[in-house]
């Protein structure tokens, strides 16, 4: 099979690969490009550990294909820092201690960022709805839910 | 709420970031799906579409003809191994199970069984090739409910296997019933004779998963010398290394265990599944293989925690319960090894029960071998014994809380073991609970009610060994072999810092490779805080004793006259001099050189772990769903090393117990096939199921540890099962002895629609 | 995963000539459903026909009758945060938030919910309740179908070879009408449905007496049910608990379930009364509240 050619912006950086049809963006984003901050957990869209933002929106890079990437802007984990900057939510996420594992923290991250994009000040309600999509298995949510809703409230942060 | 009072520590008990945080916030924490290997290939594993068959044959010559196929295994590949028992760190087997286990040789004990595997440059390229292995099965009737493998007539999973009897024989005919154990004391049928209240009840539970986020993976890279490395995402590496010496017959310092970061395991990631398969490839093609599971693949082919039917039977008089007869049968999965020993050992351990009697049963079925999970074996036992006693209780017209304090065990309380408690903290545990303001709180309106349980956990020890470096600047370089799944590098660094007297950002931990230290048995059984923290104090204290040795010899004074105090060395007598640990640790190379503190220890006492938890739930009447308004937990953690570390086990524990209780199980056809395995249809929880989980620290000192610290991990997980339906019966007057307690069960049993 | 052809079409057009290229094809839309299928085995096909680059497709807008209509590939993402549609139509938005999370929500849209006609497909109980109608194109031009005549089985339709389903187009509702979608499960999101069902009601003009009313019910038989009896029964009465569980029963006996992973017989049945008198219930607030439109 002959693999196919694709353009996209890829945190922010114009990028080409190449890519057989049947490979999702996930294993594009692995195994092709090297960036392996996004998780595969159950490779069928149920548990939002390979949650990327594709033109600001939040989606399963396993239920895209890589193909499909073409023209558009994708923003991974490995996207969210700026330089040295964590981003708020980064920052948040270690202060509340709200990863254990971290397997399924990159997905949460990215699915927040978009939340707060959208949504600055999120009540814990919608920050709840908002994650449902995202399995975490270790923190019973109340870190990540408390993370979530401090970052809504800080300002960019260095290291 | 701490019992005695508290040394006035620096470091523990404070929050600070962790160590590996900002590589895990940003994505470039490698775990074991992420390793890049030059020349790697992949490889996939075909699996038995049978519960129970025979295989007849395997025919790989077609997929080895294959041009994408660099290599096939089958159980044929793997070196004879003999039956002898093998620790694995957290549970026993033996090595021949643990090889069939790896590759089906005769017979496929459970569906998604591993039969045959293949390497190719891709994973697509191998999983193809899957179709062309020609494997010809005969299928046998699936045994896969427990009390049907009980049963004398019914289909054996291996004609070989008989009974171990509570008198260590084994029984005449053979069974799927793998063991028998039995345990008794006072007289059972005298206090049932003479009680106020007597309450009997089955209970019935499923298997359920771990339910990690990452799926298993395994890359192994076999060299022509005949040494072997392996990258894997392990809950212990050297249980990787022990097994797969055993597994290959190789010896132990041939194999190189690597351990990557690990999304999550609560026991699960303990035992071996692709990691030998990976290196039997690996040898056959020469090159790096990596071997992932999916989603299904975990369900199906991993080790969940049993599933099993328990009978249990107390007796209270004057408020005191005078007796408890249970008996646990649980499910093994394929070959031996259920954790039912331990959940009839921990059932009744927050009491004081005089008369006892308790069978426990090991049952063998068509279903995957169960692995360790949280507190293995207790929350099911929990589940049974629980709600006895808040029958019990309510026969007593007590409060369910005061009447768990009025019968608590305590220091000398003998378990059913005949092993008395040291000091534990139930009582004060359940006086946390009264006292919270959850508790005092009424709780009002239709549909709603309270359930409270008690839960306890043995904890364990075990092996850990670590290495401390002195840099000259005055920072540590601490080397430990302890997996960190949540936040244990924080735990031991902040235990080194303590010990030194030096600030926690002084000291950073790195966990390395089986070469690279000592042996550290696995993270589990809540051990590593308490046990590696154990083996960290001891090497603070290996680096305390240098350095006042080294500090004598420069002052040209006796070591006894030097002090080591709040990370600095003082002259005691003779002089003025002191020195911080930066200075002198400036000076390495004209007092002796490298500076290097060693711990290794075998961790003999871990502190038993309470928990008391109480739940408001609110029922639909009309659905059957059951939400959780308010959940608090309240649990003797000896020493809080990192609250909020130790705050998140408490939670996560409650949310894994949350999920058990309401929605989760294996749901199996009558072919033996887990219909349900995948994220969408096994049901845990989601943020949105939940409300915060409030937490209380209660803080009775392990004083077996030279910071009090217990085991924090598990014992969360034991009573949510049982307070929940607990709080379900006081919502809507039904008792449910069967779990999930699911919408489906609760709406037929409140309809009567069964 | 097997090896499969993607092709992007810019056009019907173009989209018809790949149907008719002797290949076997599926449509790839959101992807959520169809690239797991094929990842996993339970489909296989040549080629995958990316629905999302023609603009028929991905647009959406009002009628100048006042309906709605519904490009096959547009995420319900941009259905649900449009407040024109969640002021008019409301109904739709109940079902849009439901399927998935954000992340499928961000990809998924009504064609392919439609399009891979499982049983509980959440979208469907409330499109027929509103009186949706399908628009399925072909080389031979297209045609209206209602909603409820679309599927003939489990994964099953009546889309002819060489079809393509082009919109979902939603009727103006009449004045004082409210519709709902109410669904039933285990956990709070991120669930295939034990029970769902879509209701409308029409009020006369003093709000006191139904008109007509709708009653469509998925994941208790082959296909989502239309319950038209539910409705006639309905209609001429006061908006009554009495009515209400009257049609709720008459619902409960249209449904046919199957015992499964999600749930059995007997609680599907029973669910289904407890969700239609709850659908019912909250489309009559739902027509008490609405403003003429």
């Amino acid at each position: 099979m002959r693999r196919t050619y694709v353009q996209t912006t890829l945190n922010g950086e114009v990028i080409d690969f190449l890519c057989e049809p049947r490979q999702s963006l996930l294993e594009v984003l692995r195994d092709e490009l090297g960036l392996t901050g996004t998780k595969e957990g159950c490779n069928n869209g149920n548990c939002g550990a390979c949650s990327v933002l594709i033109d600001d929106r939040v989606v399963n890079s396993c239920c895209v294909l890589g193909v499909e990437a073409e023209g558009s802007e994708i923003t991974t984990i490995e996207g969210v820092a700026e330089g040295e900057r964590l981003h708020p939510l980064q920052q948040a996420f270690l202060e509340e201690a709200a990863l254990q594992c971290g397997v399924c923290t990159p997905g949460f991250i990215v699915a927040a960022k978009a939340l707060l994009d959208s949504e600055p000040r999120p009540d814990e309600a919608r920050v709840r709805h908002w994650l449902a999509g995202n399995l975490c298995r270790c923190t019973g949510y109340d870190k990540i839910v408390r993370a979530v809703l401090k970052a809504s409230e800080m300002e960019e942060v260095s290291v | 709420m701490t019992t005695t009072e508290k040394p006035d520590y620096k470091v523990i008990g404070t929050r600070p970031i962790r160590p590996d945080g900002v590589e895990k916030v940003t994505g470039k924490a490698l775990y074991g799906a992420d390793i890049h290997l030059p020349d790697l290939v992949h490889g996939a594993v075909l699996r038995s579409p049978y519960a129970h068959a025979r295989i007849l044959s395997i025919d790989t010559s077609a997929a080895q003809a294959m041009p994408s196929v660099l290599a096939v295994v089958t159980h044929k590949d793997l070196p004879v191994v003999s039956d002898k028992a093998v620790d694995t760190g957290e549970g026993m087997t033996t090595a021949s199970d643990m090889s069939q286990n790896v590759l089906a040789a005769g017979k496929a004990l459970y569906r998604g069984h591993a039969i045959a595997a293949v390497a190719a440059a891709s994973a697509h390229e191998a999983f193809t090739a899957l179709d062309a292995i020609k494997v010809e099965y005969e299928p046998l009737p699936p045994v896969l409910d427990v009390r049907d493998a009980m049963r004398e007539d019914a289909p054996l999973l291996d004609e070989s296997r008989h009974t171990k009897t509570p008198d260590r024989q084994l029984s005449e005919k053979p069974s799927n019933i793998a063991a028998h154990n039995h345990f008794e004391g006072g007289d059972v049928e005298k206090a049932f004779a003479e009680a106020d209240a007597v309450v009997e009840r089955e209970f019935d539970t499923k298997m359920v998963h771990q339910g990690y986020i990452e799926p298993h993976n395994g890359t192994a890279n076999w060299n022509p010398d005949g040494t072997l490395t392996v990258w894997t995402s392990t809950q212990g590496a050297f249980a990787v290394r022990s097994a797969l010496a055993e597994l290959l017959q190789l010896p132990v310092s041939r194999i190189r265990v690597i351990p990557m970061e690990i999304g999550g395991g609560f026991g699960g990631k303990i035992g071996v599944y692709l990691e030998p398969v990976a290196a039997l490839l690996s040898r056959k093609c020469g090159r790096p293989v990596q071997l992932t599971m999916d989603r299904t693949d975990v369900f199906q082919a991993t080790g969940p925690t049993s599933g099993g039917h328990m009978k249990g039977k107390l007796a209270v008089k004057d408020g005191v319960i005078t007796a408890a007869e249970v008996s646990l049968a649980f499910e093994a999965g394929a070959f031996p090894g259920s954790p039912v020993m331990a959940g009839a050992m921990c059932m009744l351990s927050p009491y004081e029960v005089a008369n006892f009697k308790v069978d426990a049963y090991d049952v063998v079925v068509n279903k995957p071998k169960v692995a360790a999970y949280r507190a293995p074996g207790a929350p099911n036992a929990a589940f049974c014994v629980e709600q006895l006693i808040d029958e019990l209780a309510r026969a007593s017209k007590a409060d369910p809380l005061a009447f768990r304090l009025a019968n608590s065990a305590h220091e000398g309380t003998r378990m059913i073991t005949g092993v008395a408690h040291p000091r534990v903290g139930h009582e004060e545990t359940v006086q946390a609970a009264q006292a919270s303001g959850h508790y005092q709180s009424p709780i009002e309106g239709p549909n709603r009610g309270r359930g409270v349980a008690s839960g306890f956990w043995f904890n364990a020890g075990m092996q850990s060994s670590v290495v401390a470096s002195v840099n000259p600047d005055g920072t540590v370089n601490l080397i430990e072999g302890s997996t960190d799944i949540g936040g244990t590098r924080a735990a031991l660094a902040m235990q080194l810092a303590e010990t030194l007297g030096i600030p926690y950002d002084n000291v950073r931990p790195t966990v390395v490779d089986t070469d690279s230290v000592g042996h550290n048995d696995v993270t589990g059984g809540s051990r590593t805080a308490y046990a590696s923290g154990q083996a960290v104090y001891e090497a603070g204290l290996d680096i305390q004793r240098q350095m006042v040795t080294r500090a004598a010899q420069l002052w040209e004074c006796e070591a006894e006259d030097v002090e080591f105090a709040d990370g600095a060395l003082r002259r005691t007598s003779g002089g003025e001099e002191t020195l911080t640990f930066a200075e002198l640790a400036g000076k390495q190379m004209e007092t002796g050189g490298p500076l290097q503190g060693r711990g290794s220890v075998v961790a003999r006492s871990p502190g038993a772990a309470y928990g008391v938890h109480v739940v408001d739930v609110e029922v639909d009447p009309d659905t059957g769903k059951v939400d959780i308004l308010r959940y608090t937990i309240a649990q003797d953690v000896g020493t809080a090393v990192h609250p909020s570390y130790v705050e998140g086990q408490m939670q996560g524990g409650v949310v894994q117990g949350i999920g058990w209780a309401l929605n989760e199980e294996y749901y199996y056809g009558e072919d033996g096939r887990m219909e349900n395995a995948s994220f969408l249809d096994y049901r845990m929880p989601t943020s949105l199921d939940l409300p915060m989980i409030d937490t209380i620290i209660v803080e009775v000192p392990n004083p077996g540890h030279p910071y009090g610290v217990r085991g924090v991990g598990e014992v969360p997980i034991v009573p949510p099962l049982a307070a929940i339906a607990n709080a379900i019966h006081d919502a809507t007057g039904h008792r449910f002895t069967e779990l999930p307690i699911s919408p489906r069960h609760v709406v037929e049993e409140l309809h009567n629609l069964r | 995963m097997k090896q499969i052809e993607y092709l992007a079409p810019a056009s019907l057009g173009e989209v018809y000539a790949a149907l008719q290229n002797g290949k076997t094809s599926a449509f790839l839309a959101g992807g959520t459903d169809i690239i797991v299928q094929l990842r996993e085995g339970r489909k296989q096909v040549d080629q995958l026909i990316d629905v999302k680059h023609i603009p028929d497709l991905m647009r959406y807008g009002w009628t100048g009758d006042g309906g709605l209509e519904i490009g096959a590939s547009v995420p319900f993402a941009e259905i649900y945060e449009d407040a024109e549609i969640a002021r008019r139509l409301p109904c739709v938005i109940d079902c849009a938030m439901l399927v998935g999370g954000i992340q499928i929500q961000s990809r998924a849209c009504f064609g392919g919910n439609i399009g891979n006609s499982g049983p509980a497909a959440d979208t469907v109980p409330a499109l027929i309740a509103l009186g949706a109608t399908l628009t399925l194109g072909s080389r031979d031009g297209t045609r209206d179908l209602p909603l409820e005549e679309f599927f003939t089985g489990p994964g099953q339709n009546v889309l002819a070879p060489g079809e393509v389903i082009v919109k979902v187009n939603i009727p103006p509702q009449p004045a004082n009408s409210g519709a709902f979608f109410h669904r039933f499960i285990p956990r709070n999101e991120m669930d295939i449905a034990v029970v769902n069902v879509g209701a409308r009601l029409d009020l006369d003009a003093a709000r006191e007496r139904i008109e007509g009313a709708r009653v469509s019910v998925g994941a208790v038989a082959p296909t989502p049910l239309f319950v038209a009896a539910a409705g006639e029964a309905l209609a001429g009465q006061a908006p009554t608990a009495e009515a209400f569980a009257q049609a709720a029963d008459i619902a409960a006996d249209a449904a046919t379930p199957i015992t499964d992973m999600r749930g059995s017989i007997a609680q599907r049945v029973h669910l289904t009364r407890v969700l239609t008198i709850r659908a019912l219930q909250q489309a009559l607030e739902r027509a008490r509240e609405a403003q003429e439109s």
